[in-house]
């Protein structure tokens, strides 16, 4: 071996520097190909809290429980993400019904499912290859599944024509949103493509955008005003933005993620009209336009509000909104799916745009499927209907309860502030952290509200997601927590919460 | 800002236009799903509209989608996904034990017993230990660790997200990926995306599309003049070519990637598909492990499987996974980190791909229907990939290699001169000149050569052997008569 060694040494030639080198006492160790060092550097600046360090420890501690290690808890719950399922919401049986035909048709037979599913498996089936769910779908997806989404869209609308090759099924909502922006960002330096998005913001936004590389811009929404968007604000990002970038999207959240503000009518004119001045494509994330709690609260589609304001506006402004199947009543998120709807987007691009998601070939059929029901749910006239509503406003209200209930008790905690949950499934509250709290999580190298989510962890086993994980005013503090726990069990979590409060403040006083 | 023309009519440019859109996915192109395949989708709307041609359908021989071209689903794995959606079928007697013992188990690894809920981002921790598990038994028991495998949205996900780790530098200094000629067109269109160099190495068509270690050397030894080689991508069985690499040649790219520092990408989405005597699938992860610790301890490899081919064909699931070998710590904590952004892979087809790595077993009431079908369908395979062989090699101007594995039979066609000059005239390549004049007198769709890489001045292309047996026959016979044909024509 040492021969060997020797050996080596003695052949190295200049450009095998890079090749294994071996260290005096002939041990050999070599660098790996793939390091932090030489890996992609954009990826390293990605950074996605909702499933970041908070939940990594939450896993972990759920891991120690099942051990049988003792704690001051008996279970972890997770606040942390958007999962209706996981929290016990659940799936309309419709859906479920459907999906269960389409992944197994000799059940056409089975006399257990009603008329209106079966008709509606059969069609989805026929509009597969070989009449599989396992065949690959059109790229853009299912033809017929992208004509009943459009229905959809203009019923919504009132009327306003939506054409099925505008529409894009896509991986879940999250899919489409990065494709968009894939398609957007390009230049150098300071024409590099700006992005605005709010602060704050869900993080697939600010973790796509370190991704490509490109600049993002924050406009911060008005807490003070229940997390209202103010076009001012706008301008004042977009006029420091210009100074560094190419600011060319306006990226919207409505209703908001984390904040649940669901934005009035005039503010989306407003907005529309904002991006008309300033040139800006505008992309509407619009996934939980079901989830509409508070009273004198609307969902306004970006689409139907651009086209009410005339021709001047609804032939010039481009524009894309997504939805998906994740949120709402149907809570689907495992089975990604959700589409896009372009609007006024140049006819090479759009070409472009079709052979991009051609490489990935298709968005899961299943979910593909199960978006088919979303937009073509069942009729009054149909066996199902009746169930279906049913089920459809029991989740609803039962949301808009826990809604309320959170904005409720976090209101009794001093030093806990939160906004009403207009809408969404989060509640965003600002809490006041003492500054003995501050400097010590400054003494562990941890932002302050990381420090005391993780505090609140592994005290009391709940789960939420510091608000600098969605990006929040300098100096202000915040959690995201889930409004998704059953009613008796949030109950439970929100007074927990409540305590830990009372007992963080204490401490450092 | 608005533009006004001479007119005084208001006219703006859009935002997003051809020339301010991200230059790098302009060069994306990925021949699978390319013009031809549109200019199909156009004959088959003609065709539904009344218009007559030559051809009562069209056959989309053009992409690996055995269930489009009538294969027919496992029904086990069916029974299982049909349980898992709606959970009320497990008091139903119509499903057996078996399927209902699965459905229960992967019901209860999601979060709220429904396959709604988000996973882990890595894919559900029950499903990933099955994974494991059947690498081991797989390879022979060379152990596997469920922390190293990442379930994936089909594998071109996880291909696509290694790539993406791998990618960085400028200039001279910009990762190279090393990538066979001919190759599955995800790679040249992700390469192209990410801005990497492509690094060719070419398959010996004469040799029936082996590899030869010269040829990487060669490759490889130009391609460090100008970018910084770091990859090596290698798809066995291959795709278009078909040919499974022996066992010699698997430890031979081993010990180059050893060699050379080069991170391993194994695509054997066709493990299973292997036709040939005498040809064995031999996993890369195996390989190494057999060729001792300098190798298993140190060669960085990723290899990737997935539900939509193989005796399963389940290509609209998406299901899929990696295996991760030697990777380093913090690079894998960046991959975790990458891969949650997206939430998680579809849970319908982490289950299915759970079913495929956990399949009935003897004594459990599917296990004779379930081998009964999963042989079916690789002997109907095999059977294709020969009379595909056959019948190409009886007309003159066709050279067909054995179709060793996975899907597609990828024949070298003879072009004559004058078709070549009217292509080129027309702006065509000539194989796609060649396959669009098929298309518009045969409807049958195939994908040319010049999608997948070719040695310059040779011309392909690629068939899939998936529609059923007679069709097929009268799929070759067509392609025979438009070859005779289309030489005749430019004689």
């Amino acid at each position: 071996f040492l021969q060997h060694v020797k050996a080596s040494f003695g052949t190295l030639k200049p450009e095998a520097k890079n090749m294994s080198q071996q260290a005096v006492n002939g041990v050999s160790h070599r660098g790996k190909v793939l390091t932090l060092d030489s890996m992609n550097p954009n990826v390293k600046r990605v950074e996605y809290a909702v499933r970041g360090p908070i939940v990594q420890r939450a896993v972990q501690i759920e891991k120690e429980l099942k051990e049988g290690v003792k704690k001051p808890f008996t279970e972890v719950i997770k606040a942390n993400i958007g999962d209706a399922h996981a929290m016990g919401q659940k799936p309309i049986t419709f859906l479920r019904q459907v999906l269960a035909l389409c992944s197994y048709p000799e059940l056409l037979e089975d006399n257990m499912f009603p008329e209106d599913a079966k008709k509606r498996a059969r069609r989805i089936l026929e509009s597969c290859g070989g009449h599989s769910i396992g065949a690959y779908s059109a790229s853009q997806g299912i033809e017929c599944i992208r004509q009943d989404v459009a229905r959809y869209i203009e019923r919504r609308d009132g009327g306003i024509p939506s054409s099925p090759d505008n529409i894009y099924l896509s991986t879940g909502a999250s899919d489409a949103i990065v494709t968009m922006l894939k398609l957007l960002v390009c230049g150098e330096g300071r024409s590099r493509t700006g992005v605005m998005i709010s602060i704050p913001q869900y993080p697939l936004y600010s973790a796509a955008l370190a991704d490509l590389g490109a600049v993002q811009i924050s406009y911060y929404l008005d807490e003070d005003k229940c997390w209202s968007l103010d076009v001012a604000e706008l301008r004042r990002a977009l006029n420091a933005a210009r100074q560094h970038c190419n600011p060319r999207v306006l990226c919207i959240i409505n209703p908001g993620n984390p904040t649940g503000q669901v934005q009035s009518r005039q503010c989306i004119e407003d907005v529309i009209r904002f991006a008309k001045e300033e040139h800006l494509f505008l992309m509407a994330d619009e996934v939980y336009q079901d989830n509409v709690y508070a009273e004198g609260c609307k969902f306004h589609s970006f689409k139907k509000v651009l086209f009410e304001m005339g021709p001047e506006y609804s032939s010039t402004v481009e524009m894309a909104s997504f939805h998906s199947t994740s949120k709402c009543y149907m809570g689907e998120c495992g089975f990604r799916g959700g589409y896009m709807e372009v609007i006024n987007m140049d006819p090479e691009v759009k070409a472009q745009l079709t052979k991009l998601v051609s490489v990935r070939l298709c968005p899961p059929v299943p979910g593909q499927a199960l978006l088919d029901l979303v937009v073509n749910p069942p009729q009054p006239d149909e066996p199902s209907y009746t169930t279906f509503m049913k089920e459809r406003t029991a989740v609803l209200a039962a949301l808009a309860e826990k809604a309320r209930l959170t904005e409720e008790t976090f209101n009794t905690v001093p030093g806990i502030t939160c906004n009403p949950v207009q809408g969404a499934m989060y509640t965003f509250p600002r809490i006041t952290l003492p500054q003995k709290a501050i400097d010590k999580a400054k003494e562990e190298g941890q932002v302050p509200d990381m420090y005391y989510c993780m505090r609140l962890l592994e005290e009391e086993g709940i789960c939420l997601v510091p608000g600098s994980g969605f990006g929040q005013r300098e100096g202000t503090f915040h959690f995201r927590m889930t409004i998704l726990p059953p009613t008796e069990k949030l109950k439970v979590v929100l007074q927990k919460i409540r305590e830990f409060h009372l007992r963080f403040t204490q401490e450092f006083s | 800002m608005s533009k006004m023309s001479e007119n005084g009519m208001v006219s703006r440019a859009k935002v997003l236009t051809i020339d301010t859109m991200n230059p790098t996915v302009k060069k994306v192109e990925y021949a699978v799903r390319g013009p031809i395949v549109q200019r199909a989708v156009e004959l088959e709307r003609e065709l539904s509209e009344g218009m007559k041609k030559p051809f009562a359908e069209v056959i989309k021989a053009n992409i690996g989608d055995a269930h489009a071209m009538g294969q027919q689903p496992i029904t086990f794995f069916r029974q299982v996904l049909a349980l898992c959606s709606y959970p009320e079928l497990l008091n139903d007697s119509t499903f057996p034990e078996d399927a209902k013992s699965r459905a229960h188990r992967i019901l209860q690894s999601c979060g709220g017993n429904s396959m709604g809920s988000y996973s882990a981002s890595q894919g559900i921790d029950s499903v990933r230990q099955d994974v494991a598990r059947y690498i081991e038994r797989r390879d022979g028991g060379v152990p596997c660790d469920p922390d190293d495998i990442y379930l994936t949205t089909g594998a071109s996900d996880g291909i696509v997200t290694m790539l993406k780790l791998l990618v960085c530098g400028e200039g001279a200094a910009r990762t190279g990926v090393m990538i066979s000629i001919p190759q599955y067109p995800l790679y040249s269109a992700a390469l192209a995306e990410l801005g990497a160099v492509q690094i060719n190495y070419y398959l010996n068509e004469e040799t029936c599309w082996s590899l030869d270690i010269g040829e990487l050397q060669r490759a490889l030894d130009e391609a460090r003049q100008y970018c910084n080689p770091r990859a090596l991508c290698i798809i066995n069985p291959g795709n278009p070519t078909g040919q499974v690499q022996s066992r010699e040649c698997i430890e031979d790219v081993i010990r180059f990637a050893a060699k050379e520092r080069l991170f391993l990408m194994a695509d054997e989405v066709y493990q299973d598909n292997v036709y040939a005597e005498g040809c064995q699938f031999h996993s890369f992860k195996k390989v190494l492990f057999e060729m001792g610790p300098e190798y298993s301890n140190t060669v960085e490899l990723a290899s990737f499987h997935s539900t939509s081919k193989c005796y399963m064909g389940e290509c609209g699931f998406r299901g899929g996974y990696m295996e991760i070998i030697n990777m380093d710590d913090e690079v894998k904590a960046q991959l975790t980190k990458l891969v949650s952004v997206r939430l998680c892979p579809p849970v319908p087809g982490q289950a299915l791909m759970d079913l495929v790595v956990n399949p009935p077993q003897p004594g459990e009431p599917s296990y004779d229907n379930f081998i009964k079908e999963r042989t079916a369908t690789l002997s109907a395979l095999a059977q294709k990939a020969k009379l595909t062989e056959q019948v190409l090699n009886t007309v003159q101007g066709i050279s067909c290699n054995p179709v060793q594995g996975a899907m597609y039979s990828f024949p070298r066609i003879t072009i004559p001169e004058k078709a070549i000059k009217e292509a080129t005239d027309k702006g065509q390549q000539p194989d796609m000149f060649y396959c669009m004049k098929m298309l518009e007198e045969t409807g049958i769709c195939l994908v040319p050569g010049s999608g997948f890489g070719q040695k310059d001045g040779t011309y392909h292309f690629r068939m899939t052997i998936l529609p059923p047996n007679d069709k097929l026959q009268i799929l070759l016979n067509k392609v025979k008569e438009f070859h005779q044909r289309f030489t005749q024509q430019y004689s």
